[in-house]
């Protein structure tokens, strides 16, 4: 059993979203049913399986419904129509105590803009969820002070939110979600707002956390280097619509559509494929030059061993860590992998 | 099914109307014998006639006086009420010497400023002022004080909660609306008469009058500050798992309380300009001093007394205004340095 099931989730916003979904249903796009209705489609028929443990990125342009899809996974929005569950349970039957239970213990969310209460310290932000969870004032700061000092904020608990960078403050949203102890992560466009350089601190920062934590993380981003860097699944959502899931080769190496084909065609490939996927195996190899071999270990990326093959007409040859050949790259393949749509 | 209601809805007003015009023709002394009359001689389409007229007026007067004899006994009680509040605080402040509530003054103005020198010395001065232009003046503003003190009272326990609410639900705010737009609006005497007939000459009229002109602004900025409270906080506190109750009194009113003093500071002023004309119907302050001075054609005695008044509101505007300044520099999102 998968950790979180969205079944067949519809989400339409205006005054009389019901009216409007036989409509929907018979497949009407969503410029149809504005135009004629006045209605928004947000999400349309999605379906998703997420594991435990997982990182699951969910991205699209802005519009795409990835925003609201998130939101339907804590209940900020009510679907239309669908079920979702956690750990099997079907939480559209909760009541709004058990609602509250769910927020408190089992699920936290990171905010695109941090969502940080300015009238409350560091120490204050980080504490809330453990706050609602009706800790003492003593564990909640012992709490908090652990997970502040988890994301490197240790001297700045004292300080409010508006003293501190934008790069700061999201590490406290990040130590705030941490703090409850919950088995499922949302974060929606948690780095969008950040500059480069601290958005790819931070990226690093949640891998290292996600390996100690192994939480179940929903990622909603717009930037495909991040999801894919980010994601085991990644989630494409178009118009309302999930038009691809898979993982990060699936996606680069198998577009679905065109959608996703504009999305992943300025992709650095050569610094996302892994020696290992696109190397023939060795028993169905024959007949290639072994004159002229490179060896590279089966887990490293393209961009690590193209240096070393870039002037030579060498093949590849492809090891495991212990040295066993597990199969070859000929140089066109190489060349071919790396040629974009 | 909308439609139709709304169908209904205009239908029954329709009726309304008809109805309307017919009372007004059958209970006019100066409609003509017969209704067939109308139709012969047309001048009554020239001027207004003078049957077409909506008993309004003895309506009210009808409804005011059973209002007034049946249940006087809660105006009485809500009047001895009032009074007993009044009456102490008047008389406490007035008891208290002089020196001893000008240091009350600075020290809230001190804490309420955020300990800020200029402004807790300004108000210093603008209050020993008010005594220092005619030692009269000193227990006359007193009484003004709390007049206004007690109207605000009732404001901030009666509009803060119905702004709240008005935040909380569109539906409630489109029916509210309207009505602060007519309680802003309609001229002050209009409710001054009536409350003297409910509650006899003096401070109380005053009071509910204040309370009715000055409550607008506080429900309308306490509804506003509650709406501008970002969203991405406010479900921030929601994906954490707030309650209701916790979101609202952890979240909402603390990042609201700017806007909500921000009220507080309109209704004083306001309440401070309404205590003024109330003095016309015999309540008691610094109003009835200008009063006075334009009854006797004295321009020196009103002007005193008018300076006096601004006086008073300065002192009152800085402590309130201070208060939501010290507040909203707490909540600005822009980055300050550590002092």
């Amino acid at each position: 059993m998968s950790k979180i099931e969205i079944n067949n989730i519809y989400k339409i916003f205006g005054n009389k979203p019901q009216s409007i979904m036989p409509m929907v249903r018979d497949g009407a796009t969503k410029d149809d049913v504005l135009e004629q209705t006045g209605h928004t489609v947000g999400l349309d028929n999605v379906s998703l399986k997420i594991e435990e443990g997982e990182t699951f990125v969910c991205m699209g342009l802005s519009g795409s419904g990835k925003s609201t899809l998130i939101r339907h996974i804590n209940r900020l929005i009510d679907p239309t129509e669908g079920e979702i569950h956690i750990d099997g349970t079907n939480i559209m039957n909760c009541n709004p105590e058990e609602l509250i239970d769910w927020r408190r213990n089992r699920i936290s969310m990171v905010f695109q803009r941090f969502g940080l209460f300015p009238h409350k310290t560091v120490m204050q932000n980080v504490g809330y969820g453990l706050e609602m969870q009706g800790k003492s004032e003593e564990d909640r700061d012992k709490i908090a002070m652990e997970k502040i000092e988890a994301v490197g904020l240790n001297g700045f608990e004292n300080q409010f939110p508006n003293q501190l960078s934008g790069g700061m403050q999201q590490r406290v949203g990040l130590a705030r979600a941490l703090a409850t102890n919950s088995d499922i992560m949302l974060m929606d466009e948690a780095f969008s707002a950040l500059d480069p350089l601290i958005r790819s601190d931070m990226q690093k920062q949640l891998i290292d956390l996600q390996s100690e934590l192994k939480k179940t993380i929903i990622f909603i981003t717009h930037d495909l280097d991040e999801s894919l860097r980010l994601g085991d699944h990644i989630g494409i959502l178009n118009a309302g619509k999930l038009v691809q899931v898979g993982t990060p080769i699936d996606i680069i190496m198998k577009p679905a559509d065109d959608y996703v084909k504009a999305f992943v065609k300025d992709v650095n490939r050569a610094r996302v494929i892994k020696a290992k996927i696109i190397m023939k195996k060795a028993n169905e190899v024959n007949g290639i030059d072994k004159s002229n071999l490179i060896k590279v270990q089966e887990d490293q990326f393209i961009e690590e061993f193209l240096p070393q093959i870039v002037c030579t007409s060498a093949n590849c040859e492809v090891v495991d860590k212990s040295g066993n050949v597990k199969g070859y790259i000929t140089n066109k393949e190489l060349q071919e992998s790396l040629t974009k749509y | 099914m909308f439609k139709n209601k709304k169908n209904l809805f205009n239908l029954s007003l329709l009726g309304i109307f008809i109805w309307l015009l017919i009372t007004s023709y059958n209970s006019s002394k100066r409609k003509p014998e017969t209704v067939g009359e109308l139709f012969k001689d047309f001048s009554w389409l020239s001027d207004w006639p003078k049957w077409l007229d909506l008993p309004l007026m003895p309506f009210i007067n009808k409804w005011f006086k059973a209002l007034n004899e049946n249940y006087g006994f809660i105006f009485e009680a809500i009047n001895n009420f009032l009074l007993f509040l009044l009456m102490g605080l008047k008389n406490f402040l007035v008891q208290a010497p002089w020196p001893l509530v000008i240091i009350g003054v600075v020290i809230l103005a001190y804490y309420a400023s955020g300990k800020k020198i200029k402004t807790t010395v300004s108000v210093g001065f603008c209050t020993f002022f008010i005594g220092f232009l005619h030692p009269r003046f000193w227990d006359k503003a007193i009484e003004t004080t709390s007049i206004m003190l007690i109207s605000i009272f009732l404001c901030l326990i009666i509009g803060v909660p119905i702004g709240i609410w008005m935040s909380r639900a569109n539906r409630v705010r489109e029916k509210i609306l309207p009505i602060l737009d007519l309680m802003q609006t309609i001229p002050a005497f209009v409710y001054l008469i009536p409350g003297i007939m409910l509650f006899g000459l003096g401070a109380v009229p005053a009071i509910i009058a204040t309370f009715i002109y000055a409550v607008p602004p506080l429900v309308r900025l306490t509804d506003l500050g509650i709406r501008l409270v970002d969203t991405e906080v406010t479900e921030a506190a929601d994906a954490f798992g707030a309650s209701k109750k916790q979101k609202l009194w952890g979240v909402q009113i603390p990042l609201a309380l700017p806007n909500i003093m921000q009220g507080v500071n309109q209704c004083t002023m306001m309440a401070l300009s309404m205590v003024v004309i109330a003095s016309m119907i015999g309540t008691r302050g610094l109003g009835d001093e200008v009063l006075l001075g334009l009854q006797q054609l004295n321009v020196g005695r009103a002007a005193e007394a008018g300076i006096a008044i601004v006086l008073l509101a300065i002192v009152l505007d800085r402590i309130t205004q201070s208060y939501g300044e010290t507040l909203q520099e707490r909540n600005s999102p822009v980055k300050k340095e550590k002092k």
